[in-house]
């Protein structure tokens, strides 16, 4: 995979052993995933299912089989992908803005969605929760971050980032304001809106599968693509520029891709925060800040990490959930801090 | 509906007690009751109990403003339509209430003001309505969302006094007794059958501690959300995997309106298709507004429900 690395390179041994961790955590979170939850189904049982690949094994009901298949499965394929699409969202932000707080609803994302799901709520078809207001959020989230760009962009000179983020931060403020007044007029879709806004892992299904996946493989193979280049831009644009890369349209690619695949999260997870925050930190704690190691370790830990996340918003109070968007900031921040904590005291 | 003959019957008594009432306005009893109402004697001043606390009203009102659909419905119900001048934009019931742009969500006092109303009803304090209608020299009566059945009735006959239809209004309030207790004894051996009730479509529910669970659990089912919802405040999220290892008898659901879902709509959700519920007609669409009420309309909830449960019975037997 890494063609310049040289063996004995010490990087190189701690990039290794922490993509094996990553590997191993993501199996884990996936089992985890499958084989916890407030039905109990034995190991055994999910296990053997597994490997005949999804046919109930005898001494398996039938109801058994429907409910890891039908509910389980497609639950914990989209946690992995909104989970990687997060961080590595985030991990791109955060480069080619050169701002560590940068996080996959940084250019008004968030706020496009959630206007174009509230859209879809109040004046969508009733019911609309099953595949309009995905779809709707998608659109919006596009929209918002199509706005902060063409916004930011035009008042360029040499404070790019700078003026794209308040261009994002100004474009979420008008989003959220719209609807908020939607919201207001339409005083019955508020209950539909707040919870879509908390997470909405609890109904999804293999439609959400299918609507999330071709989006954020796109943009996640793109963004993968680009990462030796987003430790160039990370410098500086001048610098960058000066390597012959154009920062322009690199800047733009990495932008549609990372909102691509936010926006493909958010509207099959609603709004899932602090993800695009941690997972890229705590990646570079532990590899350093190259984006080579830092892009594909973030798409990995950050699958794992929703995973298991999600497997707790569906058996901390089992029967009943959690909104899935609470436990990633409940558990989320106080985590990163300890990891803070500990690294400053190795370094 | 079984309401008009005992109405009429009450009617007619209140008429030759109120035989010396003398009203300007004209009095009569909405459409849907049928009958003409009469009046009774001029007792105003009067002094009813709010959630707001002791409110006094002055004299006979004929401007009221009802924020509350439940209060909408009960003053239609108990023959003070007449006397309602302009309802929320939620009170879509009974169709002949003068619905406006107001809100009782985000209520506008300038705006409510502007009706110059003489008695205004709410029930959700986002604030300070109130104290703010209060010092306007509004008369403002507070019935906030009722925790019990009793507490929904002592609503109905406060509105009663507050607008001179207390006859009216214990009529009405003795008929839904007697008609509740009627449908909860037969629903007697439909004890054991479960049952899901639906909120919306993302799974919320409610526990028998909440105002339409007790009444579902006085019908003797059971609830599936009772051992998940300890805890909650009444209103659990349930997971779908535990909804369908359940697998009720009954799938209530109470977002047919507010989330377009039927007995389609479940049926195609992965994994509910094979649902006892679902496969033998023991889905139960019911409408959200009555569901979220608690007004007159709630017998024919309760009736719709029990009917149901008794079909599933008859079916599994």
């Amino acid at each position: 995979m890494s063609r310049v690395d040289r063996p004995g390179d010490p990087r190189l041994s701690a990039r290794s052993r922490a993509t094996a961790i990553g590997i191993v955590a993501l199996v884990v979170a996936v089992l985890v995933g499958l084989l916890v939850g407030p039905v109990r189904i034995g190991a055994a049982n999910v296990l053997r299912w597994l490997v005949s690949f999804g046919s109930p094994p005898p001494g398996m009901s039938e109801q058994q089989a429907l409910i890891l298949g039908d509910l389980r499965l497609p639950r914990v394929i989209v946690a992995g992908l909104v989970g990687a699409s997060l961080a590595a969202s985030g991990a791109a932000y955060q480069a080619v803005f050169r701002n560590p707080l940068a996080d996959p609803y940084l250019l008004g994302a968030a706020a496009g969605a959630g206007l174009g799901a509230t859209v879809a709520v109040a004046y969508g078809p009733s019911g609309a929760l099953d595949l309009t207001v995905p779809i709707a959020a998608f659109v919006g989230a596009l929209v918002g971050v199509g706005l902060a760009y063409g916004l930011g962009r035009s008042h360029l000179g040499g404070r790019a980032t700078a003026s794209l983020v308040l261009a994002g931060v100004a474009v979420a403020s008008f989003l959220t304001a719209v609807q908020t007044f939607l919201q207001q007029q339409r005083s019955e879709t508020l209950r539909q809106v707040y919870t879509w806004i908390l997470g909405r892992l609890g109904t999804t299904g293999w439609d959400d599968v299918r609507l999330a996946l071709p989006s954020i493989a796109l943009a996640l193979a793109t963004l993968w693509a680009v990462r030796r280049l987003l430790d160039v831009i990370e410098v500086g644009d001048v610098e960058a520029q000066s390597l012959g890369l154009n920062v322009t349209r690199l800047r733009l690619v990495v932008v549609i891709a990372a909102s691509l695949a936010t926006a493909a999260a958010v509207s099959v997870a609603g709004l899932i925060g602090f993800v695009g925050l941690i997972i890229p930190h705590t990646v570079r704690l532990m590899v350093g800040g190259s984006y080579r190691s830092v892009l594909p370790l973030s798409i990995l830990f950050g699958a794992s990490f929703l995973i298991l996340v999600d497997t707790l918003a569906r058996t901390v109070v089992a029967p009943a959930e959690i909104p899935i968007g609470v436990i990633t900031a409940f558990i989320g921040a106080p985590f990163f801090i300890a990891v803070l904590r500990r690294n400053r005291r190795v370094a | 509906m079984g309401k008009p003959l005992s109405i009429l019957v009450a009617s007619a008594l209140a008429l030759s007690l109120a035989a010396c009432g003398s009203y300007g306005g004209s009095d009569e009893a909405q459409g849907s009751t049928g009958t003409p109402s009469s009046s009774e004697p001029s007792t105003f001043p009067v002094t009813v109990e709010g959630t707001n606390g002791q409110v006094t009203i002055e004299r006979r009102p004929a401007r009221i403003v009802s924020l509350s659909p439940t209060a909408t419905e009960d003053l239609f119900a108990i023959g003070a339509g007449e006397q309602v001048l302009a309802v929320d934009d939620q009170s879509d019931y009974p169709s002949e209430a003068p619905m406006t742009e107001l809100s009782g969500f985000e209520p506008n006092v300038e705006a409510i003001a502007g009706y110059e109303p003489d008695l205004v009803v709410f029930a959700t304090e986002p604030g300070d309505l109130g104290t703010s209608l209060e010092g306007l020299g509004i008369t403002a009566l507070q019935l906030d969302a009722a925790p019990t059945l009793e507490v929904a009735y002592q609503q109905i006959e406060q509105l009663g006094v507050a607008t001179g239809h207390a006859a009216e209004s214990e009529t009405l309030v003795r008929e839904m007794r007697s008609q509740i207790d009627q449908i909860v004894a037969g629903a007697e051996p439909s004890a054991g059958l479960t049952f899901y009730y639906e909120l919306d479509d993302t799974f919320y529910s409610v526990t028998s501690k909440t105002f339409i669970g007790q009444l579902l659990e006085s019908l003797g089912l059971e609830n599936i959300a009772d051992a998940p919802g300890k805890g909650s405040g009444g209103y659990p999220q349930l997971s779908a995997e535990y909804i369908i290892e359940s697998d009720p008898d009954l799938i209530l659901l109470a977002d047919t309106e507010c989330c377009g879902q039927s007995l389609q709509t479940v049926a195609e959700r992965p994994g509910w298709a094979e649902l006892a519920a679902v496969t033998e007609g023991g889905v139960v669409p019911l409408d959200d507004d009555v569901a979220s009420r608690w007004g007159p309309r709630l017998v024919d909830l309760l009736r719709q429900i029990s009917q149901a449960a008794e079909a599933t019975e008859a079916n599994a037997a």
